[in-house]
């Protein structure tokens, strides 16, 4: 019982309560400011109408007392003064003793000297309640004084039942309306319960809490469901961070580890200043490899942190694609492959130049370090191209490949598939290629080059300007420079 | 296989041999060919900035210290000096206001930015800002002494020179003609933007990063050694033939080129 109390206090504490009590409040001002403009309206009616009656029946008597005299008129007024009928009448000489009428004497609430007005009055017969009633004086000149007035008692009553309903009809409405408030709001505080104790139990730890939808789609629905993807994002944010902090202590402590031992050896060594040296070029060496690791970390963290402010340039994709293989030609000959070049001509990019070019870089030298140089057949080939309409760069080797399986975890933080163990780099170049990618948002796909591996990176379509065929032209005439 | 080690960003500095600490004593014997420079280092770091002071004193350079913006700003304002070093993050004034207030008072002394920020947009808030050059800690000090050095040229008026000539070595710039000699040597368009490049700063040494930023305008590190295979290809088109090489390998931090004893 308490508990249901408690619920209720709950929902009427509530905001949509409040709502819904205001609105019901605003509707029966309104309602009330209308029934009393009727109720007005109608009292004016029937009281015009009574007071026509009245003044035409003066007017009746006042002629008969002209036609007939004094006796005509009191046996009128006498026929008129029936029991049961609704008019009243009062007819008394300059004295003030009554002649004829069914009244018993001048009502008090009527002015003596001769205006109409409002009086109660108590039946002939019987004593039951004093009835309502009008009258009006009649000017019969000076000898004789006569009051007409009508019993309004049925109007009284039909008012008084009219002002009852509306009575009952609005404390209807109010307890209706509220109980409506009440009930809306307790279905709201419901699903608000509902989001509170998942946000709660999401703060005590538990990420993979999801607040129920109902699936009718409406706005807390939509605000359901919009939790649910923030928190979707911050769990695979956590997880990435856990993810990171476990490979940092691997990938990190283990070069510190080798910095501390070479410094370590250095010391102990007993040929003096020229081990001191080597032992100096070392650490010095092993603290660059860990700057390096830590670069690329930072650097992925703020790519994945969100866009770069005011970093994004236009530019020639094939034009950058050509450069960065210009650059890396050189070496990669001298490993023994032979770097093709491959450039659709006016794909205009907009994005980061840099970055773009940094990924490209890492995909080049990844090819490098991970295929067999100097064999028959050891190409590089380096594309530029539009993949419908989204602007994409490729790089294919001929070197092992990934198999199919370890395609998705290659492409994750700190990952390196069995063979890298032993070739120098962060363990990061292919995250930070899908970083570039999702920060273009874009993605990288591995796929098979027949044999060997092939990497896309695929920007997304807006990053693509569009260019009218002069303007590929004109890129042509630049990169022929 | 795995395909995920490989570069990153990563900023100017980190020389790709060792040997660093030899790089004083190599350089302080051709101490004369350098121009001498009055350097005002902004750290806040007492460490760093006594390192800084004592290395650049050791390179032939003359150096004060200022610990915070305010003191930094005020110095630079009043001293003439040929380069100033400005930490990014400093007490009382950060690096970049700091640099903006003595660009709008019209002083135009080269800045070299160090940050321990080195993503591309800080790098190019900092250029923004009225840096002239950009180094990301950590750095090594052969990179930093490289950039001081080319920055305090810059000031220097040869700069728009139409022809460079070290030794016999003659590049004109107006006709992209490179012979040395009087003899002809063809070069490939980016070999000719290398030579430039390492002829305008003749007699500095001139790091790898540097190479990639101002011929490839790249801003990070190949890892790879490609800077290196693009200079021993130009060092074959012009050293190969003649008795006396220009174009020399300093241990450590990049390359040089001059004409005197290797």
């Amino acid at each position: 019982m308490t508990a249901l109390l408690d619920r209720i206090a709950k929902a009427a504490s509530t905001t949509a309560f409040g709502l819904s009590a205001l609105a019901v409040a605003f509707f029966l001002f309104a309602a009330a400011v209308v029934v009393g403009f009727l109720f007005w309206q109608t009292n004016k009616l029937f009281t015009d109408q009574v007071l026509a009656t009245l003044t035409a029946e003066s007017r009746i008597l006042s002629s008969e007392l002209k036609v007939g005299g004094q006796g005509k008129l009191i046996e009128t007024v006498t026929a008129l003064s029936r029991p049961e009928g609704l008019g009243l009448y009062y007819l008394a000489d300059t004295s003030g003793s009554k002649i004829a009428g069914n009244l018993n004497r001048i009502p008090p609430e009527l002015d003596t000297d001769g205006h109409g007005g409002v009086f109660s009055y108590q039946p002939s017969e019987g004593d039951g309640p004093a009835h309502l009633a009008v009258a009006i004086p009649v000017d019969l000149g000076p000898d004789l004084r006569l009051i007409v007035g009508r019993d309004v008692e049925d109007q009284r009553a039909f008012a008084n039942s009219i002002r009852s309903v509306f009575l009952l009809g609005f404390g209807l409405l109010s307890i209706v309306g509220l109980l409506g408030g009440l009930a809306v709001s307790r279905r709201i505080v419901n699903r608000m319960d509902q989001i509170t104790a998942t946000s709660r139990q999401i703060m005590d730890g538990d990420l993979s809490q999801r607040i129920p939808t109902t699936g009718r789609g409406g706005e807390l629905d939509g605000l359901a469901s919009n939790l649910n993807e923030m928190l979707d994002r911050i769990e695979s944010l956590m997880n990435g961070l856990r993810e990171v902090s476990d490979n940092i202590a691997h990938d990190l402590k283990t070069p510190l580890n080798r910095l501390r031992n070479s410094a370590e050896a250095a010391l102990r060594d007993s040929r003096g200043e020229d081990a001191y040296r080597e032992g100096l070029e070392r650490t010095i060496e092993k603290a660059d490899e860990l700057i390096k690791t830590f670069n690329a970390l930072l650097l992925i963290a703020r790519l994945e942190a969100g866009p770069l402010e005011d970093s994004t340039e236009t530019f020639d994709l094939g034009r950058l694609v050509a450069d960065v293989s210009e650059l890396y030609s050189p070496a990669a000959e001298e490993a023994g492959f032979a770097l093709a070049i491959e450039v659709e001509q006016g794909v205009f990019v907009c994005g980061n130049r840099q970055l773009i070019g940094q990924a490209m870089a890492n995909l080049i030298d990844n090819a490098i370090k991970y295929s067999r140089g100097g064999e028959p057949g050891s190409t590089i080939t380096v594309r530029a191209y539009r993949l419908d309409g989204q602007p994409a760069i490729s790089v294919g080797d001929h070197g092992p490949g990934i198999t199919e399986a370890d395609r998705e975890r290659a492409l994750k933080r700190f990952v390196r598939l069995e063979a890298s163990r032993t070739k120098p780099g962060t363990g990061l170049g292919l995250s930070l290629v899908a970083a570039v990618a999702r920060l273009h948002h874009g993605e990288v796909r591995l796929e098979d080059n027949y044999p060997g591996l092939k990497v896309v990176l695929l920007l997304s379509s807006k990053c693509l300007i569009a260019t009218a065929e002069g303007q590929g032209v004109a890129a042509a005439g630049i990169a022929a420079q | 296989m795995t395909n995920s080690g490989s570069s990153v960003f990563q900023t100017a500095g980190l020389p790709r041999r060792l040997g660093d600490s030899r790089l004083n004593s190599e350089r302080s014997e051709d101490e004369g060919r350098t121009q001498i420079m009055r350097v005002l280092v902004i750290e806040d770091d007492k460490e760093t900035a006594l390192f800084l002071q004592k290395s650049l004193k050791e390179n032939g350079h003359t150096a004060d210290l200022a610990h915070d913006g305010e003191a930094g700003l005020s110095l630079a304002a009043d001293g003439a000096y040929d380069v100033l070093i400005v930490d990014r993050m400093l007490p009382r004034l950060d690096g970049l206001s700091l640099i903006k207030s003595l660009r709008t008072e019209g002083n135009r002394t080269p800045v070299l930015i160090l940050s321990a920020l080195g993503e591309v947009d800080d790098r190019v808030k900092g250029l923004r800002a009225g840096g002239d050059d950009y180094l990301t800690k950590p750095y090594a000090y052969s990179e930093l002494l490289a950039r001081v050095e080319a920055l305090g040229r810059r000031t220097a008026p040869e700069e728009q020179q139409t022809r460079y000539s070290v030794g016999d070595l003659v590049l004109d710039r107006l006709s992209h003609r490179v012979t040395r000699g009087g003899e002809h040597i063809l070069l490939q368009p980016r070999e000719y933007r290398l030579l430039e490049y390492l002829m305008q700063h003749a007699g500095q040494v001139v790091t790898r990063t540097m190479l990639l930023e101002h011929v490839w305008d790249y801003h990070f590190d190949p890892q790879t050694n490609v800077i290196d295979v693009h200079v021993s290809r130009l060092r074959a088109k012009i050293d190969k033939n003649f008795d006396k090489p220009l174009l020399h390998t300093v241990r450590g931090a990049g390359y040089t080129i001059r004409d005197g004893p290797a």
